[in-house]
């Protein structure tokens, strides 16, 4: 990928977060932004506060989480040679669903419980899709994985219906909101342990790159160039699906990222997956901080779902790689 | 050098093994091809070679070491195989795919850019696809693709090279060109193993024959020895001749019509 693509691709995400910060139910100028990340005295109180415990928390959980789901989808799409794969596909959002719903319903959790069982759900999810795809013979096989992601994503969709079908109004609700992703509830803590996650899967992920170039060729020539197929698919497999996981315990479900930020990575000029996963975390960072701008602006002061806004700016970016692809 | 000693493989749930007793070596400085009809277990072989099959019996060496002794990346560094099918799922360029050959010398920490530099430049010679080596993957002709599978197995810089039926699909240019390629990278030192249908290409190429016929080796040795016009028969089940190729004078293969019914 040119040097040129990449300045591109730096500079969209500064633009969306200097935007992120400044406009929201409040606008705040630019040189009161300036003083409040450089801790300068003088200047708006309420717009200080409001920048620094807010919005840039805000803006970096959500560079984070696009980052995540970027990275992972790049990564899988390549191991599972399937440019229709993304994590949540193999069970990651509805493990994560299963587990935010039934702290919510069974024991009417709210606020830092959510994050926790939706993280402890993801991870079930994961070690069951591995168990099945090993139970059924294949290991790492890509095609096992997929189905096996599919029929427990089936199966959490089943488990929520059946635990929403009796719940009051306001917990079906919650769950639903909880389900539709939001950035609303960002604080520092969140970014401190997210920011964790995401650089250690998404370095992870980068390490194992240039196997996700090997992988993408199929399982036997992978196997002639020294990559054990089943055990480096069910590698990247654990690192993506886990760092995805993490993005699902911060932001609830953010949808379309993991699937369209990969390919307009590779439409930027990403060959090799190296490219493809770095250029996936900077569009994916830009795509999420957008559309969460696009959420707090579209309605104020009411918000729209996060996640359905990250379909909607997705779509016409996709529908454009798709006609380049044609 | 691979040497096959005494390799039985049977799949799992399968009444019969698919390859048993079967021994031979594909020695450096020279062509050696596995012939036989479909299902003789050929690909087996391969695979086993790729360690994807597990042994039942007998063990396979490459330059003398067991390959079960090995870990993935030593075996890629000694053996290159091309496979039947590959198909990459997302384009690279032809350049890029050739660098991935290099992969079996890299670690994590540890890659030496000169050397890879340089062995990725010498197999885009050999195989002669420098003028292919901008163009994206997807964009090649069947032919194309091959030579430059060949250029990425030539960068892994292994002793021995391994091609499952590489020129199906090929037409009769392509299919001779590949065949000079891999007669002279053969003479350049290497050991060449090659899968393959062509039985009178193979008599012309080959410096050592291995028939397989229903998981075992028929006959195994020069061409001259092996193409025998009965031993054919009885393996492919069609009557055929073997007579002398009237311009190049090598043992050529003529199937006959009428079989099956005719024979029956």
């Amino acid at each position: 990928m040119a040097a040129r693509s990449w300045l591109l691709l730096v500079a969209c995400l500064m633009v969306a977060a200097v935007a992120g910060v400044a406009y929201g139910s409040v606008s705040v100028a630019l040189p009161d932004i300036w003083r409040s990340l450089m801790y300068e005295q003088g200047g708006d109180a309420l717009a200080r506060a409001i920048v620094r415990d807010l919005r840039v928390p805000r803006v970096v959980l959500g560079a984070l989480v696009g980052a995540g789901l970027g990275m992972s989808g790049a990564a899988l799409q390549g191991t599972l040679r399937n440019g229709l794969a993304e994590p949540y596909l193999l069970g990651v959002s509805g493990g994560a669903a299963v587990g935010a719903v039934l702290v919510v319903v069974l024991i009417g959790a709210s606020g830092a419980t959510v994050p926790i069982a939706a993280f402890a759900g993801a991870v079930v999810a994961v070690l069951t899709v591995l168990a099945v795809a090993r139970a059924a013979g294949g290991r790492g096989d890509p095609r096992l994985l997929l189905m096996a992601g599919v029929v427990v994503g089936a199966f959490a969709n089943a488990a929520i219906m059946i635990a929403l079908a009796n719940a009051p109004a306001n917990t079906v609700r919650g769950a639903t909101w909880w389900m539709m992703g939001s950035l609303a509830d960002a604080d520092w803590a969140q970014v401190a342990w997210l920011s964790v996650y995401v650089a250690v899967g998404g370095g992870a992920l980068l390490a194992m790159a240039r196997q996700v170039d090997i992988l993408a060729l199929g399982a036997e020539p992978a196997a002639s160039l020294g990559v054990e197929p089943d055990a480096a698919s069910r590698r990247i497999f654990l690192a993506a699906s886990l760092t995805c996981a993490a993005t699902v315990a911060a932001a609830g479900l953010v949808g379309f990222v993991g699937l369209v930020v990969p390919h307009l990575a590779r439409g930027a000029g990403g060959r090799g997956h190296r490219t493809v996963i770095a250029a996936s975390a900077l569009i994916g960072a830009t795509l999420v901080i957008a559309a969460d701008l696009c959420a707090r602006l579209v309605l104020r002061p009411v918000e729209l779902p996060l996640g359905a806004v990250t379909a909607l700016v997705g779509v016409p970016f996709f529908l454009l790689r798709l006609r380049t692809l044609a | 050098m691979i040497a096959f000693e005494g390799v039985r493989i049977a799949y799992r749930g399968a009444a019969n093994a698919a390859v048993r007793d079967v021994s031979f070596v594909a020695r450096r400085g020279a062509m050696t091809a596995i012939a036989g009809p479909n299902g003789a277990g050929k690909s087996t072989l391969v695979r086993a070679l790729l360690g994807r099959v597990a042994l039942s019996a007998g063990r396979i060496l490459v330059d003398g070491n067991d390959r079960a002794a090995l870990d993935a990346p030593a075996v890629a560094r000694r053996l290159a195989v091309v496979t039947q099918r590959e198909e990459p799922a997302f384009p690279l360029s032809v350049r890029d795919y050739v660098a991935l050959g290099r992969f079996p010398h890299q670690t994590l920490w540890r890659r030496d850019v000169m050397a890879d530099a340089r062995a990725v430049g010498v197999a885009i010679a050999r195989a002669d696809v420098g003028d292919l080596a901008d163009r994206r993957t997807d964009t090649l002709s069947g032919g194309e693709w091959q030579r430059v599978r060949v250029a990425r197995a030539l960068a892994q810089e292994a002793d021995a090279i391994v091609l499952d039926e590489p020129t199906a699909f090929l037409d009769v240019a392509h299919e001779m060109a590949l065949f000079e390629l891999l007669h002279a990278i053969a003479a350049d030192g290497h050991a060449v193993l090659l899968v393959s249908h062509q039985l009178n290409l193979v008599a012309r190429f080959a410096d050592h024959l291995v028939l397989m016929h229903e998981g075992v080796v028929a006959a195994a040795g020069s061409p001259e020895t092996v193409m025998d016009g009965a031993t054919l028969e009885r393996v492919y089940a069609w009557p055929l001749v073997v007579t002398r190729d009237p311009a190049v004078g090598a043992p050529t293969l003529v199937p006959l019509r009428g079989g099956r019914r005719g024979a029956s």
